[in-house]
């Protein structure tokens, strides 16, 4: 049991009553980022990213910086449910499920009930997917480590391939989406030939886009947007949570065990898969809908209903990290920025972090959990708080978090070129939301263009051209195939579907 | 004006897009074209995976445009409303000349004193706040981020006249 071990290595690491505080502070600031319009887990984070430079360049404090960016990620996650429960405002897009039994329960004046029961599964899931991390990462990671180019490449297909094949709607609007991401990505210098690309003797485009600022614009700006145009008013439910309704809660949440695994058990898998989080939450009220005895009565305010999508969100919010540790693949915005936020630290992403940095590895880890129980007793002590937040009227609320925006922009390089991008990122993001591009696949083809065209050219070089490369091993060709296979499955489907209705006729 | 008009129809605004989205594949195509999208001696030119990327940007936007087209009764659906694009309109324009405040050739105020000035505004023409809220929130929230930026985390953003009348630059 060596991972036991290494885990109590990370406890030691994590367990200082530094880091302490900055859990508390960053499940603070996360439920805070995750209450409020405009600001959610990737942007809140992107924008906190620069205040780490400094913090990182003390030793042992990249562990301090990832502890603090990753608690505000857990507290975005809890946070995402009180404004489902108490407003029908889902903060987050996998909070969305969250809403059809939240809502109502809060309506019936239980909103105390839904929130201890959204609070408690989240934390449930959380746990469920940190522990599947602590033993299957570093399988992973070690199994990884005989990686080459096409093996990476194959990865990168998966991952974007994964977007395509789940799209809600058409498949070429999250192609579209992706490639821009990509293209904007290859924008600047080229590495490999020194030659300059996409800049059309611009200066200011010749360091390139960087995919904060597009996760700022996107997401910050692009809400707000999208809040004042559905006008201002925030019309909610009152928040009232004492011991006794937490007590009572946790005495009828034991009954949906069958629940809580099943959810798990779809967010854990969904959550690996990138852009998983919110297609699990929705699976999971789903299959809780069809196999629950009162599933007829979902949607009219069931404590069951609540427990079922936000396990699985929280599962998958937390195996998202899962990929992005071991392989260098986030699986949603928000990873990718954490991801983003290694780079700028200087630590390398992927197989090798595991042997260089175990520390660095295991202390993440080990605050995985800490940082859950951490955010349990904020969001659980200090409701009534983040609920009077959202009652700051929007006229004050709104210019406050366009500011932080630009703040956010300015400080990631220090170019006021930057923050003009962010509001055309800011425009862009409210019309792809208007028609139904998906944002994430741009954000994550911008993270991952280059890594993804240096794989793809290294394995071209070593195979002489011939796309033979990525099916030139077992391993290769399964992954490789398994993208492909996700890639078509819009289509497939399709003629399975038309199959089908040809037999039945 | 008819608030609840609308502006332009799902279909007109899709076709848009995707026309921007044809327009950009097609421009990334030429660049790349321009530096070489093929195979060279020695591996791939510089516009070579750049080059498909373009390509599948355009051929998405070919679908998009078609299925646009054959949107039926779904594309004649509002856009965007007078009144909401109106609405917009009051974040967005105040948005870009507070961008333009901090910083231009001219006359730059710094990220501070632009931005209280940004949420004096708001909260006045949308919020019809009185002096008396608006100044202390606006002044009050910036002094608290002057404090965070420059004294505690050292990060130091634009600065204008003001800042260096205390001594800040």
């Amino acid at each position: 049991m060596q991972e036991i071990q290494s885990l109590m290595g990370g406890f030691a690491v994590a367990m200082t009553w530094f880091n302490l505080a900055l859990m508390f502070a960053g499940v603070t600031l996360g439920v805070l980022i995750g209450v409020l319009p405009g600001l959610g887990g990737a942007n809140g984070v992107a924008i906190l990213l620069p205040l780490t430079f400094s913090m990182s360049q003390q030793p042992g404090g990249t562990t301090s910086a990832i502890i603090l960016l990753s608690c505000i990620y857990w507290g975005a996650l809890f946070g995402g449910a009180i404004t489902s429960i108490l407003f029908n405002i889902p903060g987050e897009p996998w909070s969305v499920a969250t809403t059809f039994d939240g809502y109502p329960l809060a309506q019936k004046g239980r909103a105390g009930a839904a929130l201890t029961a959204a609070f408690t599964s989240s934390f449930v899931g959380a746990l469920v997917a940190v522990i599947l991390i602590t033993f299957i990462s570093p399988i992973i990671a070690r199994f990884a480590l005989k990686f080459g180019p096409p093996e990476f490449f194959s990865v990168y297909l998966l991952t974007f391939s994964a977007f395509v094949g789940m799209a809600k709607g058409t498949p070429f609007k999250t192609i579209a989406a992706m490639m821009s991401g990509f293209a904007l990505a290859a924008v600047g210098i080229d590495t490999v030939t020194g030659q300059l690309r996409l800049t059309f003797d611009i200066i200011e485009l010749l360091k390139g886009f960087d995919f904060l600022i597009a996760v700022i614009g996107l997401f910050g700006i692009g809400e707000i947007l999208l809040t004042i145009e559905e006008g201002l008013e925030f019309k909610g439910a009152q928040a009232k949570l004492n011991m006794k309704v937490v007590l009572e809660t946790w005495k009828e949440l034991p009954k949906y065990w069958k629940t809580s695994i099943r959810s798990s058990a779809v967010g854990c898998l969904m959550g690996i898969v990138p852009g998983g989080a919110t297609p699990a939450s929705f699976m999971a009220y789903g299959l809780a809908k069809k196999v629950s005895k009162d599933g007829e009565h979902f949607g009219t305010g069931k404590v069951e209903g609540v427990v079922a999508p936000e396990t699985a969100a929280h599962a998958a919010g937390t195996a998202a990290l899962l990929p992005m540790l071991t392989l260098g693949v986030p699986g949603s915005p928000t990873a990718a920025v954490l991801l983003g936020g290694l780079l700028i630290w200087g630590l390398q992403p992927g197989p090798l972090l595991f042997v260089e940095k175990a520390d660095f590895v295991w202390g993440l880890i080990a605050s995985m959990y800490l940082g859950n129980i951490v955010g349990l007793i904020v969001v659980l002590t200090c409701v009534p708080l983040f609920a009077s937040i959202l009652r700051i009227p929007f006229a004050i609320i709104a210019p406050v978090i366009l500011v932080i925006c630009a703040i956010g922009a300015y400080t990631v390089h220090g170019s006021m070129f930057d923050v003009w991008l962010m509001v055309g990122f800011g425009i862009l993001g409210y019309v792809f939301k208007k028609l139904d591009y998906p944002m994430a696949p741009l954000v994550l083809a911008l993270v991952l263009g280059d890594r993804a065209e240096d794989s793809f050219r290294q394995s071209m070089l070593g195979s002489q051209g011939s796309l033979s490369a990525f099916f030139a091993n077992p391993l290769v060709g399964t992954i490789t195939g398994a993208a492909l296979l996700l890639l078509f499955w819009p289509l497939i489907s399709k003629l399975v579907s038309i199959a089908r209705g040809r037999s039945a006729a | 004006m008819d608030e609840k008009k609308p502006v332009t129809s799902m279909r007109v605004a899709e076709l848009v897009m995707a026309g921007l989205f044809l327009a950009f594949g097609a421009l990334v195509m030429w660049d790349s074209r321009r530096l070489g999208s093929d195979w060279a001696e020695d591996g791939p030119q510089a516009g070579y995976f750049p080059f498909y990327i373009g390509l599948l940007i355009v051929v998405s936007a070919g679908a998009i445009i078609f299925r646009a087209l054959n949107l039926g009764e779904k594309g004649r659906a509002a856009f965007v409303e007078w009144g909401q694009l109106r609405m917009i309109l009051t974040v967005t324009i105040p948005t870009v000349i507070y961008v333009a405040l901090i910083a231009n050739p001219w006359f730059s105020l710094g990220i501070y004193v632009a931005s209280a000035i940004f949420i004096a505004f708001f909260m006045w023409h949308l919020g019809k706040y009185g002096w008396a809220r608006i100044a202390p929130v606006s002044v009050g929230v910036m002094v608290f981020f002057f404090f965070m930026f420059e004294v505690w985390f050292k990060v130091p953003l634009p600065k204008g006249p003001l800042e260096a009348a205390f001594g800040f630059s």
